[in-house]
């Protein structure tokens, strides 16, 4: 009789799957998986005590590095937080929150892009890769349009946005949208009826839909477990309660329905896109409240108020009355939720952000115990993880 | 809805409550920190709160008592929150587990002890999360220096 034992693993956090630089110890029979610890914090910054030592617009741009493959929804996020906390959010010009809604999906899109590029690359399937880079690099020049920054947008503004859409973004939007869902059958006609992708996404890191709420998971992860729960619809903020999308819930519980799943997603994405671009009409992308909003360039830059107005704003900031708020919503990953606390004064006394990619990546040991090896590397790709948001 | 099941928690653990409080449509309970597990199982099975949204300490530096522990609650079925926030005196920093609960609440707690040495009785793994495990004193604390420690403090301005 053979003696046996187990063996101790590192993955990471130098290896191409982890997705950044998560560490994982894995404790082995063979290629059984016998328990799985994550380590994280590799690439913790402090932005929460940063925060604390800011103004409220000085904290944004902290924002657009956490989860800083979908930027703007983090953005969103944050100003959505900061608004409730000053009880300005009936104020947000129509426009404004348009612009708002439709680049959050176009965010979705990118965020997913790159969910799936990754998780094909991680599982062996190198095509569909380069087939979503192209896509997501057409966003990428949007982003870099409408923000003059690829990634760090940092494009919306506590009351609104800081600049109004580029001449000619309307119809790079639209092409867009018009060609999205043909791509999206190309990935799907790579890799659905594929027998090693399915081989190596059905049945894999299944977890159940109770399971599910009670390790925390959100988002497309949660969806796929037959929770059918999605802020947008359920909470709704920015208007979203004027589109009509349909909230994409199955019950295979496994990584082949979640990739189903956000594929779905990606194109009801194309349909609010589509939505936003009818009711864009001409209007302020500013709220009218002075002691909060930063003026108009033109105005900074012309007039001896405007430039005295912006400064005033930018070196003392504004203060919200004491008092606390939570603010959650559906980011491309799950639940992104700003908890903010004022003292009133200029900076936020405590901002706790709760990251979907943190909570979720909790469920990994649960779902990879027992299976085999090359499964987890399917199962950090399914749960679409940031260690930029996990971190902090 | 949320107003009805205060009300609820009020009658069933009257001694408990210590404050009620909204602010912009949200509703948040103060309870004493002994009873939070028993006040947590009953929002749970008896008014539905089944998602922990999210858990964190604060530190009120200079007041008494010094911190608080902060529940974000979430109703899946009718779709509501709820705040659920316990005082934690700074000689006695330590509130029993939720995680008995929520599993979910197992990583938030570690967080909440490694940024702000609140610690968790009968937590299944306290250790800390995105902190190296040797490093000493808690970063979130407001008596923490922003720069770190043992660095000179910073001069110029933060912009």
């Amino acid at each position: 009789m053979a003696k046996k034992e187990t063996m101790t693993i590192n993955m990471g956090p130098q290896h191409p799957s982890t997705h950044g630089v998560l560490q994982l110890v894995l404790e082995l029979d063979g290629e059984i998986v016998v328990d799985a610890v994550p380590h994280i914090g590799f690439l913790h910054r402090g932005v929460e005590k940063l925060a604390e030592n800011r103004s409220y617009h000085r904290a944004l741009p902290l924002t657009d590095r956490l989860d800083y493959l979908a930027p703007m929804s983090n953005n969103l996020g944050y100003v959505l937080a900061v608004e409730k906390l000053l009880g300005i959010t009936e104020l947000i010009p129509e426009r404004a929150k348009v612009v708002r809604v439709m680049m959050a999906e176009i965010t979705r899109i990118k965020s997913h892009l790159v969910w799936l590029a990754t998780h094909a690359l991680d599982i062996g399937a190198m095509t569909v890769f380069l087939y979503c880079f192209r896509e997501r690099e057409q966003i990428m020049d949007m982003y870099e349009n409408i923000s003059g920054a690829r990634m760090t947008s940092n494009y919306f503004r506590v009351g609104g946005l800081s600049l109004d859409l580029p001449e000619g973004f309307e119809a790079d939007v639209l092409s867009f949208i018009n060609d999205m869902p043909g791509h999206l059958e190309t990935y799907e006609g790579l890799l659905t009826g594929n027998k090693i992708w399915q081989k190596r996404t059905i049945g894999v890191a299944k977890i159940g839909g109770e399971d599910a709420i009670d390790i925390g998971l959100t988002g497309p992860v949660l969806r796929a477990s037959g929770v059918d729960w999605d802020l947008r619809r359920d909470n709704p903020y920015s208007g979203y309660e004027d589109y009509d999308f349909k909230v994409i819930t199955r019950d295979g519980c496994d990584t082949f329905d979640r990739y189903k799943n956000r594929l779905d997603e990606m194109r009801e994405s194309c349909k609010i896109i589509h939505q936003a671009l009818d009711k864009l009409q001409p209007g302020p992308i500013m709220a009218d409240v002075p002691s909060v909003c930063l003026p108009a360039k033109k105005d900074v830059a012309n007039s001896i108020e405007g430039l005295i107005h912006h400064f005033k704003i930018i070196t003392e900031g504004f203060k919200p009355e004491p008092g606390e708020i939570y603010q959650g919503i559906e980011a491309p990953k799950g639940e992104l939720g700003f908890y903010l606390i004022s003292d009133g004064s200029a900076n936020p006394f405590r901002m706790k952000i709760r990251p979907p990619s943190f909570v979720n990546l909790q469920a990994l040991p649960q779902m990879v115990r027992g299976k085999m090896l090359a499964d987890v590397v399917a199962a950090i790709g399914t749960l679409d993880i940031v260690l930029g948001e996990i971190d902090r | 809805m949320s107003q009805a099941v205060v009300a609820k928690l009020k009658s069933v653990f009257a001694a408990s409550v210590l404050e009620v409080k909204e602010h912009r449509g949200e509703m948040t309970v103060t309870v004493k920190k002994e009873d939070i597990v028993a006040i947590c199982q009953f929002l749970k099975d008896e008014a539905g709160y089944n998602f922990l949204c999210d858990l964190c300490g604060v530190d009120y530096l200079g007041q008494q008592p010094r911190f608080m522990v902060v529940y974000n609650l979430y109703n899946i079925t009718t779709k509501e929150r709820l705040r659920v926030k316990v005082p934690v005196a700074e000689e006695d920093a330590a509130v029993d587990t939720v995680s008995t609960v929520w599993t979910t609440a197992n990583w938030p707690e570690r967080e909440c002890w490694d940024l702000m040495g609140i610690s968790f009785n009968n937590h299944p793994d306290l250790r800390r999360i995105l902190m190296p495990a040797d490093w000493v004193g808690y970063p979130l604390r407001k008596d923490y220096p922003l720069q770190g420690p043992d660095r000179e403090t910073y001069q110029g301005r933060l912009s």
